[in-house]
């Protein structure tokens, strides 16, 4: 059988920065999965948009817990999409981690749908499903904060999955 | 022994790492590989089903895009070795954009594992879903999956994580998945892939 969960690639920030984006990514794989631990410079949460698109292409619905309340809420029409709710990023150290899955991100028959897991033990967890009605192939993944900067010493990777 | 020229032995298809010190790329074990893939054809299909799974995997891992000919935002089910028998049940914690609830189904014939849309959510929607089945070959406890599922139609939309529970020690030989609404609709695709310990 074929090895994969490969890394694509992977940064750790040097410098504070508002967004990081993965470009050029190979059409190669069946799904993406990002793997974020992430650090802010005040609170704030990360948010994404594909391929440069800043239509208002994107939706979510998100289940999110924050130690006393459970909840669900969703986004419509926006040109870019919090990928975390409850699970806010710190200033003091990096308890946010984000991972989510971006299923068969270069077919052009369907819009794309990604799920996401998202936890700061300090804040809450979620749980995310982000549409965007494109039927293009992502090519990039433009990852940025909704204020402020992700702090020096944050962690993006991105990973390729391919199906036989 | 036998004796195998280099150049037409495995080896040619290994990465080649100079250093595994800081600043090279990281090593990542090939513990995780592709088994078998379906993707729907035009006319949909009642079912999806992954038969003679190998044995030589510790977890299993689907991974599905999915989309039923009927209905609107709706769910599939899993059954393992064609056991059509009440011998499911399933948990799972759910938002739908307004109210997050749970929900279970006990000695079902089936366990629910992933969320979909249908044919009346909007054009060129499906439903995303990550589903593990853990330690599929142990002979000697029930098998337990768990699953992170979504479908957004931009207004609407339901999330969900849950756990599945097969009351079989028997090894998993095969996956049968099967939709709430009718059938999988063209252009839904489900992956399998082995997980090695």
């Amino acid at each position: 059988m074929p090895a994969t969960y490969e890394p694509i690639a992977t940064t750790t920030l040097g410098s504070a920065a508002s967004s990081y984006t993965f470009s050029s990514i190979p059409s190669t794989y069946t799904d993406l999965v990002l793997v974020m631990n992430t650090k802010g410079s005040t609170s704030n949460y990360c948010q994404l948009r594909f391929n440069g698109d800043t239509g208002t292409n994107y939706s979510r619905t998100d289940l999110k817990g924050n130690g006393s309340t459970a909840a669900s809420s969703r986004d419509s029409n926006r040109s870019i999409i919090d990928i975390a709710s409850n699970a806010t990023n710190d200033t003091s150290n990096f308890n946010t981690n984000i991972i989510l899955h971006i299923m068969n991100y270069a077919n052009t028959t369907t819009y794309k749908t990604a799920i996401s897991r998202a936890n700061n033990a300090a804040t809450g967890t979620d749980a995310i499903v982000v549409l965007w009605r494109s039927t293009s192939a992502i090519n990039s993944i433009y990852i940025a904060v909704n204020t402020g900067n992700l702090e020096v010493g944050t962690t993006l990777t991105l990973y390729g999955i391919a199906a036989a | 022994m036998a004796v195998t020229r280099i150049a037409t032995s495995s080896l040619k298809s290994l990465n080649k790492y100079d250093s595994f010190l800081g600043g090279n790329a990281y090593y990542v074990p090939p513990s995780f590989e592709s088994i078998a893939t379906t993707t729907v054809g035009a006319g949909g299909s009642s079912t999806v089903s992954f038969s003679s799974i190998p044995s030589t995997y510790k977890h299993l891992q689907i991974r599905g895009l999915s989309r039923a000919t009927a209905g609107g935002i709706g769910a599939f089910f899993i059954q393992f070795n064609s056991d059509t028998g009440t011998n499911y049940a399933d948990h799972r914690i759910e938002g739908n954009g307004a109210t997050a609830y749970t929900d279970r189904n006990t000695s079902a014939i089936r366990a629910l594992s992933g969320l979909q849309a249908g044919s009346t959510t909007g054009a060129n929607i499906f439903g995303g879903s990550v589903v593990d089945v853990l330690d599929y070959q142990n002979t000697s406890k029930y098998k337990t999956i768990r699953a992170l599922s979504g479908i957004d139609n931009n207004g609407s939309g339901n999330i969900a994580f849950g756990s599945g529970l097969w009351m079989s020690t028997s090894a998993v030989t095969s996956i049968t998945l099967i939709p709430e609404n009718t059938a999988f609709a063209q252009y839904s695709s489900f992956a399998l892939y082995g997980i090695k310990a």
